[in-house]
């Protein structure tokens, strides 16, 4: 046995001195805390899955360092996650990402950045962590969660709508994005209608938009109960007089796919979409497509931004993560081609970043996209970048 | 006035709905004396079924027929191979047990259809709406609920009252021991009560289908409602499920169409949108609160000999 583990180790000593400058480190350890089980399994899968895809078109490197992706599912559970991260820690690793949900979030970032390491979000850029409390090692690569609401409320000044009825549930972050898009929006707001978190039917709120008959809604619902919604909007007939408007995590590309026709008319705010017209994001979506034989959705292409920006960060450092301060000036300067086209880092290192109106429509061979209308906001800071005093 | 019979009818449809899945749950719980957490899973089975069906022949009769088929097979499943050991045990391993089940119900029904809900399209009979009163347009497919739900309330009370079946089951819920002394298969009655209970949520679950999302969890949101549902009625009564169900279904409907108007009517907007959103989370519960306050055994209690 012994000598098996003393032979091994010789010849891997051998084979990365024949690799050359990375000589000195084993692979780098990148912690990607996801959730793979509960219903919203199938996000983290496509985030895993896009994380992966990148790694693999290196050839198991991100900005020429090997690495070694640690994956442990959260099942959506705040506590799972955080012990998760906790053991992480533990066996030495200080480079984390892969969480999906703003409630787990908040239970792994202190953790994290306490003991040093970084955090990059690949999903969720809650407003807790992105004004007072924003912190030098924790970045988040794909959008402040309010932006994108507010991206909706431009959106809807654009169409020329006046009248709305805005409708979320009656959480945290179906507030929040109630708030966000009022923010922008410059019409006149009839009522807003606050679901029940589980609630499953909506043929009460679909009969007051009915009756209150506004130019447009503006809905929130992730998830089960996104698809819900849309299924009895379409079913009531209310998208052919009352034209819906939803920020596109609300339907990503399983949902479009459990909806069939029901989506077809839906106007989105978006930060990126399969059909936006840049040459990597074609790439992407066509390297995505033969990997896993399935369209990617928002989380993929947030997630293999994130590995992008990830590998232009180790690569300035050569992949020695203790070089912290250098590590950290890379990722902040965000060197990578992102395929949703503009990217850079705020001062509270969150995006700067266009944001689109889009549409989802059947296109001419029958398939449901969302097409791009026109892009609503151009360089868009978040709202929270003036509270933020980075040190 | 328009308004508020569409807000009745969408009460009525809810009400249907829960009164498949509370009519079956409550027979389990009354006559078995099971707490059956599982209940939720066999709703999820059921819609899984039918969407399976329906996407590989395109019926929508097929749907129902696989989905209920599907969802009493699995429920006689689970009661021959764990519920049916645990009858003379105390409710809290029931819990456990069933519990236990629904996360293997989930994960297995991942591994078997994916995890990425299907698509089920409304069946073209029963698409689009129809006038119900001058007016008012009603969707076809929620009034076909509230149809099914009726069926299924006149099937039960005949199947209960009126058939030798019926009889058993009533005679087994008062007296397990005298039935089973006077010849009578008492196991044989238990699985049959709880595989028609099973074909009940699967029947609301290939209902659902078309209206709302099929996917992994979905029978656990509905789960708790159901169980108010069965506490308002009585326990084990099926009449008291109905008055339940219809009452329920109502409460939470009408709460929800009318709170926010009312409480902006009589408090400042601020507080009555927090106030009115909390009300409206807690109003099935404070229904309930009320009538067991007023008849701790529920409206249409069991009566025992």
């Amino acid at each position: 046995m012994l000598k098996t583990t003393s032979f091994v180790a010789a010849v891997s000593v051998l084979a990365s001195a024949a690799l050359g400058p990375s000589v000195a480190h084993a692979d780098v350890k990148i912690g990607f805390i996801a959730t793979l089980s509960s219903p919203a399994g199938y996000i983290g899968e496509d985030e895993r899955d896009a994380f992966k895809l990148a790694v693999d078109e290196e050839g198991g490197k991100l900005g020429g360092v090997p690495i070694e992706l640690v994956v442990e599912d959260d099942a959506l559970k705040p506590a799972n996650a955080k012990q998760a991260a906790d053991r992480m820690i533990q066996s030495g690793i200080s480079l984390f990402t892969g969480i999906n949900f703003s409630n787990v979030l908040a239970a792994v970032v202190p953790s994290v950045i306490e003991g040093g390491g970084i955090y990059v979000s690949l999903n969720p850029g809650p407003s807790t962590f992105a004004g007072e409390k924003c912190n030098r090692n924790y970045f988040v690569a794909s959008y402040q969660n309010d932006a994108f609401h507010e991206a909706a409320g431009l959106g809807a000044n654009q169409l020329g709508y006046k009248k709305m009825v805005l409708l979320a549930p009656n959480y945290q972050a179906g507030r929040d994005a109630i708030e966000g898009f009022k923010r922008t929006f410059k019409g006149e707001v009839l009522t807003e209608i606050y679901t029940k978190l589980d609630q499953t039917d909506f043929s009460v709120e679909l009969a007051r938009v009915r009756s209150l008959s506004p130019d447009a809604i503006f809905q929130f619902h992730p998830g089960g109960a996104g698809i819900n919604f849309a299924k009895q909007y379409f079913n009531a007939g209310l998208n052919k007089t009352v034209p819906m408007l939803i920020p596109s995590f609300s339907m990503d590309a399983r949902m479009v796919a459990a909806l069939g026709n029901a989506a077809d008319g839906v106007y989105a705010s978006a930060i990126w979409s399969t059909e936006i017209d840049l040459p990597q994001s074609r790439a992407f979506v066509a390297s995505f497509k033969k990997a896993y034989a399935r369209t990617p959705t928002i989380y993929a292409q947030q997630a293999y931004d994130t590995a992008k920006l990830i590998g232009g960060g180790l690569h300035a450092v050569g992949g020695d993560l203790t070089r912290r301060d250098e590590f950290r000036t890379a990722l902040r300067a965000a060197k990578f081609q992102s395929i949703r086209g503009k990217f850079a880092f705020d001062v509270n290192q969150h995006p700067i970043q266009d944001y689109y109106l889009t549409k989802f429509e059947l296109n001419k061979s029958g398939e449901i996209v969302q097409s791009i209308v026109s892009k609503v906001a151009a360089d868009k800071h978040d709202a929270y970048v003036a509270q933020c005093k980075m040190d | 006035m328009i308004l508020f019979l569409e807000q009745l009818l969408n009460g009525l449809q809810y009400g249907a709905m829960l009164f498949m899945l509370a009519s079956g749950l409550t027979l389990i719980f009354g006559i078995m004396g099971v707490i059956n957490l599982t209940h939720g899973s066999l709703y999820m089975v059921g819609a899984y079924c039918g969407a399976f069906a329906v996407a590989h022949t395109g019926s929508f009769l097929a749907g129902i027929g696989a989905g209920v088929l599907g969802a009493a097979v699995y429920g006689i499943m689970i009661e021959l191979a764990v519920i049916r050991s645990l009858y003379r045990r105390d409710h809290l391993y029931q819990v456990l047990a069933t519990f236990g089940l629904i996360l293997f119900t989930n994960e297995a029904v991942s591994l078997l259809f994916g995890r990425r809900p299907p698509l089920m399209n409304i069946p073209t009979m029963l698409v689009g709406s129809v006038p119900v009163a001058p007016g008012l347009d009603y969707p076809v497919i929620r009034l076909a609920f509230i149809a099914a739900g009726m069926m299924v309330a006149i099937g039960l009370w005949l199947l209960v009252n009126r058939t030798r079946l019926g009889m058993l089951i009533r005679a087994g819920a008062d007296d397990r021991e005298m039935v089973d002394a006077l010849g009578v298969d008492i196991r044989r009655i238990y699985t049959i009560v709880f595989g028609l209970g099973a074909a009940l949520c699967g029947l609301a679950g290939i209902m659902a289908a078309p209206l709302l999302a099929i996917e992994i969890g979905m029978g656990e949101k509905i789960l708790i409602t159901t169980f108010v549902v069965i506490v308002v009625g009585g326990v084990g009564s099926v009449r008291g499920a109905l008055a339940g169900a219809l009452l329920v279904g109502m409460a939470d409907s009408l709460g929800r169409a009318y709170l926010p108007q009312v409480m902006q009517m009589l408090l400042p907007p601020s507080t009555a949108e927090t106030l009115s959103a909390g009300l409206i989370s807690a109003s099935i519960y404070l229904l309930m609160a009320v009538v067991l306050l007023i008849k701790p055994l529920g409206l249409i209690p069991v009566r025992h000999a």
